[in-house]
């Protein structure tokens, strides 16, 4: 308590220094999602906007592909902040791991690049490989994949190497073995066919694996190291809660991929088996509500980190609503045959992404700024009643929402006019289109869209200021109980 | 400790996790021989590529309560029949170019993809193209300038110029025809096809 404060990368320890280049880096690719999301938006509404110079389809790639990257370099961020904590040791091959970050950093921005400026090449493999894949999701060209593949080794050997070297807990042993599944479902990616249903199937082991199954055991994982931290939640509680979440949500979500296999050309018992396990996906996320609404009335929201206590409990109700609600209303195959590849599927991305994702990464950049600032009280009583973390909360979830509202409104208009009542044709979806209903969404889509970028603002602003000016230390809720004892 | 009942521990929990976790990875992978076999080209689910040599049409199952593809009789792409090798190599320049020119980020295709422009499943069997004896020229003439040939159907919306060669554009094509012949279990539901000649 008398020691001079640290604060800075002075304060960290070796992976929570590598884990804020992470942090960066998501941030300003969090920045770009909403800005080429902003772009590709509004050429919904002026078609000749940038028409012919920067396409829609660049827009769209870059907004998908720089918000599946951030969340990946949030994840990873996460684990590095977490892991001498968690292990109880100093992290293991640091050095390898900082290669892998800049490696990683240099082959994204590469990425983007040509994207943006070459866009697109002659129907050949040197394309695939040197350009873009084509394929949504993982567009990066193959000589990238290898790449991701190459860093994700080295972060699974640094992850795998300190808990071996310290100590194996329940969240550790969780997170290395679903390191493992991640790494190995991204290979499923990696490899062309002429058979548009063969690259299908094995896409979705990517798509679908990845964030229906591995990446919500991390976010779980996460989840429940996140809890201990900001509430000072007995281990012994969430470790339990976090083997029921892998149960629950393995259990449904490995065959739920059956969702995917619908229309595809795929055998028909898929409507089955992926309309039963799909149904049941929401079921853990239900739990993961009760799990964060329990820990926080328990410990009465008494938290010396209020703004990540409250990005996590955002994350429960998002990652709920989002994935397990907005995906249950459209996964049953007989509602899916008319709903299949329109807004619907837009709306339940966006809500699903940010809900369960985003607002974990958000967390834990607030966790890792309270550390950098010298442990200082984030809790009751900030400077400013801390009102720029409040605000950038609501307009971030306030602008989602909002724009996963305005999309289902879109989302059913074309429904009904393109698939029930024109037969799905191609004038059927121009129909749509240009309905009056469908236009009101996406002018509400893109008004929520900037309401969402002037959140994302704040939220940097806060990130950079935050508990500056304060000088109380962090409580932390685990010392307040053991003074009281 | 001692307290806590057998169903609530973390022992049970975990052993609960891993079996789950185990049982639901077997049933996969044994769902994906299985189905691995059937979308295999050439296999009960989806076509041979030599499939472009033939009349595509889409006809009701009463059966399966669904539109499903049938293969009809000779209809050669572009005037040549191709052997096996040929289509194949073909159908594949079609998908490298479908790839390269990034179609996905506007289409879907078999549904996924992005929803700016229309879904390009049942391209080859859409009413767009008039009829279906020269469906083939006027999509390979759109390709290769769709801002000149826009079908915005009375919208602002184009398809950008990608400068298809006409080997590519002629490529895509054979590729959508491929894609039309796909058991797709009735997606898109309601699907109103090209006037098939002699076919009603």
């Amino acid at each position: 308590m008398n020691t001079a404060k640290l604060t800075g990368s002075a304060a960290l320890d070796g992976g929570q220094r590598l884990a804020v280049k992470y942090f960066v880096v998501a941030i300003v690719l969090f920045g770009a999602q909403i800005l080429f999301g902003l772009l590709a938006g509004f050429q919904y509404l002026q078609p000749d906007f940038l028409y012919g110079i920067v396409d829609f389809s660049v827009n769209r790639m870059v907004h998908i592909n720089a918000m599946v990257v951030w969340m990946l370099f949030g994840f990873i961020g996460s684990i590095y902040w977490l892991i001498e904590d968690e292990s109880g040791t100093e992290i293991v091959g640091l050095k390898l791991g900082n290669l892998a970050f800049w490696l990683f950093t240099i082959a994204v921005a590469i990425v983007v690049v040509v994207y943006l400026v070459v866009q697109t090449g002659p129907g050949t493999i040197e394309s695939i490989w040197w350009i873009n894949e084509g394929r949504e999701y993982i567009e990066a060209p193959r000589w990238a994949d290898v790449g991701i593949v190459v860093c994700v080794l080295i972060f699974f050997y640094n992850v795998a190497a300190t808990f071996t070297k310290g100590r194996w807990t329940g969240i550790g042993g969780v997170l290395v073995l679903d390191l493992v599944a991640v790494a190995g479902m991204y290979l499923t990616g990696m490899f062309y066919t002429p058979n548009l249903s063969m690259d299908q199937f094995w896409w979705w082991w990517v798509i679908h694996l990845w964030v229906e199954a591995t990446w919500e055991v991390l976010v779980g994982c996460i989840m429940a190291w996140g809890l201990i931290k900001t509430l000072g939640a007995r281990r012994q509680i969430v470790t339990t809660w976090l083997y029921i979440e892998v149960a629950l949500m393995l259990g449904s979500g490995i065959l739920g991929l059956g969702h995917h296999y619908f229309w595809i050309g795929t055998p028909e018992y898929w409507l089955t088996v992926g309309g039963f396990f799909s149904a049941l996906e929401p079921v853990p996320l239900v739990a993961m509500v009760v799990h964060a609404v329990y820990d926080s009335g328990v410990h009465r929201f008494k938290s010396p980190n209020h703004p990540a206590l409250a990005w996590l409990i955002a994350h429960a109700f998002g990652n709920f609503f989002g994935a397990g609600v907005w995906g249950f209303m459209h996964t049953l195959p007989q509602v899916n045959v008319y709903t299949h590849g329109t807004q619907w599927s837009a709306s339940h991305g966006h809500f699903a992404f940010f809900g369960a994702y985003a607002t974990m990464n958000i967390a834990v950049f607030y966790l890792a700024a309270q550390k950098w600032r010298g442990n200082v009280n984030f809790g009751a009583g900030l400077v400013d009643n801390g009102w720029k973390w409040k605000w950038s909360l609501g307009l971030l979830n306030g602008g989602v929402l909002g724009m996963v509202m305005a999309l289902l409104v879109s989302g059913y208009d074309q429904v009904f006019i393109e698939r029930a009542l024109e037969g799905a044709t191609w004038s059927g979806f121009f129909k749509a289109q240009q309905n009056a209903w469908y236009l009101q969404g996406m002018w509400w889509r893109q008004v929520f869209g900037y309401m969402t970028f002037a959140g994302f603002f704040l939220l940097v602003w806060d990130l950079m200021t935050i508990g500056v000016r304060e000088t109380r230390p962090a409580v932390f809720h685990t010392e307040v109980a053991e003074h009281a004892a | 400790m001692s307290n806590v009942p057998w169903w609530a521990s973390e022992d049970f929990w975990r052993k609960t996790a891993i079996w789950v976790t185990a049982g639901m990875a077997v049933v996969l992978v044994v769902l994906t021989f299985d189905t691995v076999a059937a979308i295999t080209a050439g296999h009960s689910r989806v076509p041979a590529y030599e499939v472009i040599n033939k009349r595509i049409y889409y006809r009701m199952s009463t059966a399966r309560g669904f539109q499903e593809p049938v293969i009809g009789a000779d209809a050669p792409l572009f005037g040549k029949m191709l052997s096996p090798e040929e289509a194949e190599a073909m159908v594949s320049h079609g998908k490298l170019t479908l790839q390269a020119r990034n179609c996905a980020s506007c289409h879907t295709i078999l549904g996924n993809g992005a929803y700016y422009a229309p879904d390009l499943t049942k391209a080859w069997l859409d009413p767009a193209w008039a009829g279906e004896s020269a469906r083939e020229y006027l999509m390979v003439k759109f390709l290769m300038d769709p801002t000149t040939n826009a079908r915005g159907f009375g919208g602002k919306r184009r398809m950008p110029n990608l400068h298809l060669t006409e080997d590519e554009a002629k490529a895509v094509v054979a590729f959508l025809k491929w894609t039309s012949a796909i058991d797709t279990t009735g997606f898109p539901r309601n699907f109103t096809p090209i006037a098939q000649e002699g076919d009603r």
